[in-house]
């Protein structure tokens, strides 16, 4: 148990040697492998590589510890291992090629080149990770432990100075903490982009005695996957950002809203939970404080709408996820009547960074409006899918192309969505666009959760529209009627553009309905679901008049128009 | 070991639920974790238990996409559909499923042996298109992982029910007779 701050200090002190070599600069034999266990390495038989890695070092006698770490975002390539010092990475893996890497690099120090990262361009081998250049355009913040501590343990974040944005807060009155994150410039990144600052403010405000922080982990958006992979790389850090945001606005408790399709996050979770108030950095009288926080797991059981802060509450609260009018705000009436701070995971993964390196750090990456880094989860037609963090404000071209490497060969690059079922497209000739929240809602897409999917000729974009808005139909808390039939007539309508017996005034009928819904609905989902109509009608009305005009799908995917 | 009635599994799960307000959600997916499923008795009986009008338990049992009010198959196959599988043939593997079992989403095979669900992203857009069933996840599937998916389990099935009714044979022999 930590009974003080220094007790935190001086236990970093003690655990520093366990990630000495794992620095960039440090150098000498291998004494550790780091095996990738998220999702996608995990459907790749991560758990059959380690099995057979740790029998292997063990039947020779090296002294090479094995650990799970968490997704190093190229999961294409997956399962993937990072053997320290040297951070080497290693893709493609079977049980097979890590007994060879135990023998002749793990014993022998010689690289095992068929399983090195090859530059999809050159072709050329690249062994160290911050050589890669997937790596190197990145800059990964909140990400940066990711492949660098075992997310099952809490010395392993402590070494890496975790805890200790949360230390440093306990010294400051709330009103600076609050300050910090106003000056940080951090906004929402769950989608909305409402500035962190203003809204802790508006609860700090609030004189109630009871209130809650409520980390918002349902990630909904199909195609999107960064809320996951944070908490399965670093959940500690999540629990942290939690601890600073209750302290900030005076909240004692804490409620993660998971969703029950991610069990290892759930798993991953539950273990850091335990661990933090075994150390005593969850409970009663923190580091010797007259602070106490604790959080709760509370499992989603699968609705979209439930991404949606009222209808997030009322899930939690244990009815229909139904979304309500605002005012009252959660800040000001939440979960119980109480006032309540919704912020997503990677908002609140920024906040240690933010107390650690300081406000202007923070505000000193990205671009004028929005500030730090962004996490996106790449996907769709393009040579690297996978989790990367960039700064704020880089292009579109600079993610799909620089950090991607584009669509496979032989094809074109024809829009990129981003904000999934909220959002919409960007065509080809917008590439150049800048990645913050401004810029995207420009031009009628937004940033979202930070899912991008990226299309290529073979789509189709009215049956993409199509997959959105069926979606949104059937996600629909079916509360106001905008919503409820507003969409179930669009899936019709645009049924009817895919199916070739759509006339010209459907199509005005559909644009027109696509507006009416967005005005009309009570909460976030009913409002943005007509996006990606609205979005591909905006930039591919072309393809719509082809469908109702000539009964051609330019795409060739609409099965009823193929002669 | 004695078989504990379920009803008292959730009994005992749903008096550690009292003291908190708002645990009809848990409250529900425990019990579908026991029953399988949320039968018009379960929910009622949950209803009755938590002292809640059965209308609130039926609104949130029908609310969640989670929930099943129906019995489900041994093999609960989950075809993504979310974007990045749709848009890499997702639908496909769907409707060659459809074809493959002979039932629609959400529907259960006569058999008992499969259930097929559409899921909303599971978060693994790299590996996509994904089929998982129960467990088990199958990355960059296509119409023919589907065929090798069904073929796979009812082999499973068949091998399973040959073990149970050797098991049970086992057991029947190991059976001490009852004292006269």
């Amino acid at each position: 148990m930590l009974q003080s701050t220094r007790d935190l200090a001086e236990l970093r002190q003690r655990l520093l040697p366990r990630l000495s070599f794992r620095t960039p600069a440090a150098a000498g034999p291998p004494a550790a492998v780091l095996v990738c266990t998220s999702m996608g390495c995990l459907a790749a038989k991560s758990e059959a590589v380690i099995a057979a890695l740790k029998e292997e070092v063990a039947a020779l006698g090296l002294d090479v510890t094995v650990h799970e770490t968490g997704c190093l975002g190229l999961c294409k390539f997956g399962p993937a291992a990072l053997v320290y010092p040297g951070q080497v990475l290693y893709l493609g893996l079977d049980p097979d090629a890590v007994r060879k890497i135990a023998r002749e690099h793990l014993r022998d120090g010689r690289l095992v080149a068929e399983h090195l990262f090859r530059d999809p361009e050159t072709g050329a081998a690249i062994a160290q990770l911050p050589n890669i250049p997937f790596f190197r355009r990145q800059l990964r913040a909140v990400l940066a432990q990711v492949g660098v501590i075992d997310p099952g343990s809490l010395e392993d974040y402590i070494a890496a100075g975790g805890y200790a944005a949360f230390a440093t807060v306990l010294g400051w009155q709330p009103e600076a903490v609050v300050a910090a994150v106003s000056r940080a410039g951090l906004r929402g990144r769950g989608g909305a982009g409402f500035p962190t600052g203003r809204k802790w403010a508006a609860a700090a405000a609030q004189p109630a005695k009871r209130k809650y922080i409520v980390c918002n982990a349902d990630e909904g958006d199909p195609g999107a996957f960064m809320d996951r992979s944070i908490i399965e790389g670093t959940p500690h850090a999540v629990l942290e950002g939690m601890l600073i945001a209750g302290y900030a606005v005076g909240a004692q408790e804490g409620i993660v809203y998971v969703r029950a399709e991610y069990p290892l996050a759930v798993k991953r979770l539950e273990t850091a939970i335990r661990q933090a108030r075994r150390a005593g950095l969850l409970g009663k009288n923190l580091l010797g404080s007259d602070f106490s926080f604790d959080v709760e797991i509370c499992h989603g059981a699968g609705a979209f709408v439930c991404g949606e802060e009222t209808a997030l509450l009322a899930s939690v609260m244990g009815r229909r996820g139904e979304s309500r009018p605002r005012p009252p705000y959660p800040v000001e009436e939440g979960l119980w009547g109480e006032p309540t701070v919704l912020n997503n995971v990677e908002t609140l993964a920024n906040v240690p960074l933010i107390i650690r390196k300081g406000p202007e750090w923070f505000a000193g990456i990205g671009t004028e409006k929005s500030k730090g880094t962004k996490i996106f989860s790449l996907a769709g037609s393009i040579n690297i899918t996978g989790l990367i963090e960039v700064p704020m404000g880089v292009s579109l071209r600079e993610i799909v192309f620089g950090l991607g490497y584009g669509p496979p060969a032989g094809r074109e690059l024809k829009a990129v969505q981003t904000g999934g079922p909220s959002g919409g497209f960007l065509p080809a000739r917008h590439l150049d666009t800048p990645v913050d929240y401004e810029s995207l809602k420009e031009l009628g897409t937004i940033m979202g959760s930070g899912g991008m999917i990226v299309l290529d000729e073979a789509s189709c974009m009215v049956d993409v529209a199509r997959f959105y808005t069926a979606f949104g139909q059937d996600e629909s808390c079916g509360r106001c009627t905008p919503c409820r039939v507003g969409t179930k007539r669009m899936v019709e309508l645009l049924d009817r553009i895919t199916g070739g017996t759509a006339t010209v005034a459907d199509l005005e009928l559909l644009e027109k309905l696509a507006e009416d819904v967005k005005d009309a609905s009570l909460c976030g989902l009913g409002q943005t679901v007509p996006n990606p109509v609205l979005s591909s009608l905006r930039f591919f009305r072309d393809e719509y008049l082809a469908h109702v005009k000539e009964r051609r799908c330019p795409a060739g995917r609409c099965r009823k128009l193929l002669h | 070991m004695p078989e504990i009635n379920p009803y008292a599994r959730l009994d005992r799960f749903i008096r550690a639920y009292a003291e908190k307000p708002g645990g009809l959600v848990r409250v529900l997916q425990k019990a579908q974790e026991i029953f399988g499923y949320l039968s018009p008795e379960v929910q009622t009986y949950v209803a009755r238990q938590m002292k809640l009008p059965a209308s609130t338990v039926a609104g949130v049992a029908t609310f969640y996409s989670q929930f099943a009010a129906v019995p489900q198959g041994k093999n609960v196959i989950n075809v993504c559909l979310g974007t990045a599988c749709y848009v890499k043939g997702s639908g496909e593997i769907f409707a060659a499923f459809k074809k493959l079992l002979g039932v629609d989403a959400d529907e259960t095979t006569p058999d008992g042996l499969f259930t097929l669900r559409a899921t909303r992203c599971l978060g693994a857009c790299s590996i996509a298109p994904v089929v998982t069933v129960n467990e088990a996840v199958f990355a960059h599937a296509t119409p023919e992982t589907a065929a090798a998916i069904v073929a796979r389990y009812r082999k499973e099935g068949e091998e399973r029910k040959d073990a149970a009714e050797y098991a049970g044979l086992g057991r029947a022999a190991a059976t001490p007779p009852p004292p006269a």
